[in-house]
């Protein structure tokens, strides 16, 4: 097994007074392509932004590369090398596709190689470069996850978190946005997704974290698992 | 009708230079409504400040009020970012009372303490050009100051967006005021984000100060009128345009001074809050709203 990138070590999250992760382990090892998976409010996106810096666990680690993250802040998150797009892609719709990128490298250390960026990105969704001075609201919904993507690649992460990409889009659109997430991946960024999709997850990662009610119930490489145990895990049942 | 529109020419002339100046009083206004979604109540009195803080340095080295911008600029900057960061960020995302209190009692403080410092004797930032007039064609004489105060307030609003358009702070502002969340992703700290807003801000408040304390006559209880004014110009220019704002300030300057041609002097204010009730009845997001 390669590396371990980001660890979660028994942490407990809270929305207000809500407990909406408990106890929640997790492990991604460099290069991979790991996806948590579970229905709506199984707790895998609060994982997720607590990850990103946007949420505070209670109570354990989070540790990436070594080094402790609980308790930065998203944007000090963002130097470390974590990115993330986020759930219903959240563009900056007054801000035009070229911006929007501009924005996604405002670390210092990300603007020196703006340009290089830029021009990986364009090659990896060439339809950003066609639309790059409209305003990233006229943009449809496939080409704003794209965008979305493209945005979290500007700073050059070595991991990116994924938050349900496959929202709202058409059956074809998703299986090109998770080619280009395949092909990040190949360059050697870390992965980690959130799904709803379990068929789709189980194809396209190399490590799989089922959630129900805020808890991780299984965990394991996906020929590995029975049909049987995930859908236990999934349901709860 | 020919005649009519040449006597005409006078007030539209005043009432587009005044509302230049009414876009300068709006833009700092503006831009926190629009990135900080916060409603500065203390925007008037800490332009006020910048008025004072120009007539002191005016005292101290004996400079024409507009040179004096070189320091008030700088300083109303350094005020506006200590405020945000230190005050106004600490009760952000509690609700829409906190932030207005804090800013509200921010402009009971500012009041007092001029009025403690400078007595609430009248003042002016007295220049050679606030009494020249420049005559235009025959019988149009147009006053040096209000000429000075339109193009300082077109001058100002076309530096700024051209930051706003060209820069990385400048993008990374706007960003910030489409999606706070979404910007925090991206590797931006908006806490201090809004804190330069804020200093941008307060460095187009010291420009209307100075320039309101050349035109007009001021006391350390000046500052919520020009608060009104504010209000005016954001509401009828809408949010997040530069250029609404100033457009904003053209039509507020227009329907008070052409009030006050028609209806008498007494009107002239009245007229103006009649515009503005108008746009609130019939586009309440601004007249140059964008997105």
């Amino acid at each position: 097994m390669a590396n371990s990138l980001l660890r979660v070590q028994k942490i407990d999250v809270f929305y207000h007074d809500f407990h909406a992760v408990w106890d929640a382990s997790l492990e991604v090892e460099e290069a991979l392509v790991v996806s948590i998976i579970g229905a709506n409010g199984a707790g895998k996106s609060t994982l997720l932004n607590t990850i990103a810096g946007v949420l505070r666990p209670s109570n354990g680690t989070i540790e990436f590369a070594g080094k402790k993250i609980n308790g930065l802040m998203p944007y000090q998150a963002v130097q470390e090398g974590i990115s993330m797009v986020p759930e219903g892609r959240r563009m900056f719709p007054r801000l035009t596709v070229l911006e929007n990128l501009e924005v996604g490298c405002y670390t210092p250390k990300a603007r020196k190689r703006k340009d290089e960026a830029i021009r990986r990105t364009y090659e990896l969704f060439p339809i950003l470069e066609e639309r790059k001075n409209q305003l990233s609201i006229t943009l449809s919904g496939g080409e704003q996850q794209m965008l979305a993507i493209g945005r979290a690649l500007m700073c050059e992460p070595r991991l990116i978190l994924f938050d349900e990409i496959s929202l709202g889009l058409a059956p074809l659109v998703i299986k090109n946005i998770y080619q280009r997430v395949k092909l990040i991946n190949s360059e050697g960024i870390t992965a980690l997704l959130v799904e709803q999709d379990i068929q789709r997850s189980l194809k396209s990662s190399h490590k799989v974290y089922i959630m129900q009610s805020g808890r991780i119930r299984l965990e394991g490489k996906p020929g590995e698992l029975s049909q049987e145990d995930i859908r236990k895990a999934y349901f709860g049942l | 009708m020919l005649s009519f529109l040449s006597e005409l020419k006078v007030p539209i002339t005043n009432g587009l230079l005044l509302g230049g100046l009414y876009g300068i009083i709006g833009i700092g206004m503006s831009m926190i409504f629009g990135i900080v979604r916060l409603v500065n109540l203390a925007h008037g009195d800490l332009i006020i400040l910048a008025s004072y803080l120009s007539l002191v340095t005016m005292t101290l080295f004996p400079v024409s009020p507009l040179l004096t911008l070189i320091v008030v600029i700088p300083a109303m900057c350094v005020i506006g970012f200590i405020v945000q960061y230190y005050l106004l960020n600490r009760v952000l995302g509690k609700g829409m009372n906190p932030p207005l209190l804090v800013a509200f009692g921010l402009s009971i403080i500012v009041q007092n303490l001029l009025l403690l410092i400078f007595t609430p004797d009248a003042r002016t930032l007295l220049t050679s050009i606030s009494v020249k007039t420049l005559p235009i064609g025959s019988f149009l004489n147009i006053p040096v100051v209000y000429l000075v105060d339109f193009i300082g307030s077109i001058v100002t609003i076309a530096l700024l967006s051209r930051f706003f358009n060209r820069t990385y702070l400048g993008k990374a502002i706007r960003a910030a005021s489409d999606d706070e969340g979404a910007a925090q992703l991206m590797g931006i700290n908006t806490k201090s984000i809004y804190a330069i807003a804020m200093g941008l801000a307060m460095g187009t408040a010291a420009i209307a100060g100075v320039l309101v304390g050349m035109t007009f006559t001021f006391y350390p209880h000046t500052g919520p009128e020009y608060l009104i004014m504010a209000f005016g110009v954001v509401i009828v220019g809408g949010l997040g345009s530069l250029l609404g704002t100033f457009l904003g300030g053209l039509i507020l300057g227009l329907a008070q001074i052409l009030g006050a041609h028609f209806l008498g002097p007494g009107f002239q204010l009245l007229s103006g809050y009649l515009i503005l009730l108008i746009v609130l009845t019939f586009k309440p997001t601004g007249l140059f709203a964008k997105g």
